[in-house]
């Protein structure tokens, strides 16, 4: 038998895989590997979220998203917690994820293990790209430009 | 560079503590106070940095830094079990009972002033997030597993402008060399402990900051020297923000960031 527990916690996930993240709104929240738990007892949904990076100001819009995704399902008692532990990597990253990324013209992160291979241009592919600045349009991106193509783009940055 | 043998640091004379309660409290909210006043002092870049990358890298630097200061005031707030949150820890405390290093209040001067007191702090907090990722304290140990990845490219930001200004221009060189002959009388207190620190220790929670001094000499004088700079002679070291002893700035700073919460208590938006 199939119990209620467990049909809420399923449903509560269907209802999560469709949060975006606000500041990278092609991709889920799931996808970008920030939603660490979903848990249902006795009607209390608790859900874990972890920040990519400690200053991410999209927390709490975030938080806020989850809890009206949850209450706007029916749930009523929705408990959103951030936690640290394990810390955030861009290897947390779905496959989907990085996908989505190289389809809107964001050069996805490499693996951590394979970070000497070459940084390619989400337009053109070609390696010939460098380093315009770190820090991008958000903490998480570095702002790069295709020197075949012409084209700037942002990069995920390895973390 | 040997700071080790130039650096003697001691706390202000006549001083008496004024703080007292759960030492991991205490030590929580002095590693907060850091990173808030940090943020603070590099969000005052925003529009004024010499270029607009440079610009979004200092806020974006500020908001690492005050990401972990609201970590560390929310967990230290549960710890002391009064009901205060992060809000309260930062905008309701007095100069006083900010205990943070004298480093991170000093003020921006120019760029090259940031930058130094930048790769100082940089260097600081690689050891010592690197050590407390191991901490028996399993929130803190998250937090600053977090933090830790985060000064890894902060380090490289400051160290890449050091010695690009060091080893730049005569002007460049001129005004890197003066940022950091004025800082360096900051350097020691970070690596002086107390009674905090060593209940900390001895519970498996913090590091003992002279442990961390070593590593941080070899840092910066790799920076330092690759930038063709040089450290000061001067011995003189000032002590004093832990027991929260300030320099005039901080109160400055404090009246800035504070004021609003000040003005209108409980003011949300």
């Amino acid at each position: 038998m199939v119990s209620a527990v467990a049909l809420d916690a399923r449903r509560a996930r269907e209802v999560l895989a469709q949060v975006v993240d606000p500041e990278i709104p092609t991709l889920t929240i799931e996808e970008l590997g920030i939603l660490r738990d979903v848990a249902v007892e006795e009607g209390r949904v608790t859900v874990d979220i972890t920040p990519t990076y400690s200053g991410c100001p999209a927390m709490d819009l975030i938080r806020r998203q989850v809890r009206d995704a949850l209450v706007a399902a029916g749930f009523v008692d929705v408990e959103v917690r951030t936690v640290y532990a394990p810390a955030w990597t861009t290897d947390d990253i779905s496959d989907e994820g990085r996908r989505k990324l190289a389809a809107v013209g964001i050069a996805p992160p490499r693996r951590l293990d394979e970070v000497t291979v070459p940084i390619l241009c989400p337009r053109c592919a070609t390696d010939r790209v460098r380093t315009v600045a770190e820090f991008g349009s958000t903490a998480c991106k570095a702002l790069m430009v295709c020197e075949r193509c012409g084209e700037p783009f942002d990069r995920f940055k390895e973390l | 560079m040997t700071t080790r043998d130039r650096i003697t640091s001691r706390a202000p004379q006549g001083s008496v503590p004024v703080f007292d309660g759960d030492p991991l409290f205490l030590y929580l909210v002095r590693h907060a106070d850091d990173n808030l006043i940090l943020a603070q002092r590099l969000s005052q870049w925003v529009s004024w940095a010499p270029e607009l990358e440079e610009d979004i890298a200092l806020a974006n630097l500020a908001l690492d830094f005050l990401g972990v200061a609201r970590a560390l005031y929310t967990y230290a707030g549960e710890v002391e079990g009064r009901g205060r949150t992060e809000d309260d820890l930062a905008m309701l405390r007095t100069e006083r009972e900010f205990t943070n290093v004298l480093l991170v209040e000093q003020p921006n001067g120019d760029f090259a002033h940031t930058m130094a007191r930048q790769l100082f702090f940089d260097a600081y907090q690689l050891g010592l997030w690197e050590a407390l990722s191991s901490s028996a304290d399993a929130t803190l140990g998250g937090i600053a597993a977090k933090a830790l990845k985060e000064a890894r490219y902060h380090f490289r930001h400051s160290s890449t402008w050091v010695i690009r200004l060091g080893d730049g221009t005569e002007e460049s060189h001129r005004r890197m060399q003066a940022g950091i002959d004025a800082l360096w009388r900051f350097v020691g207190e970070l690596f002086v402990g107390d009674d905090v620190e060593a209940a900390m220790v001895e519970a498996g929670v913090g590091v003992d900051p002279s442990t961390l001094q070593e590593a941080w000499e070899e840092r910066v004088s790799d920076v330092v020297s690759q930038a063709t700079l040089s450290v000061p002679d001067d011995p003189f070291q000032r002590m004093g923000g832990r027991v929260g002893f300030h320099s005039e700035h901080l109160g400055h700073l404090l009246a800035e960031m504070q004021w609003m919460q000040r003005a209108y208590p409980g003011m949300e938006w």
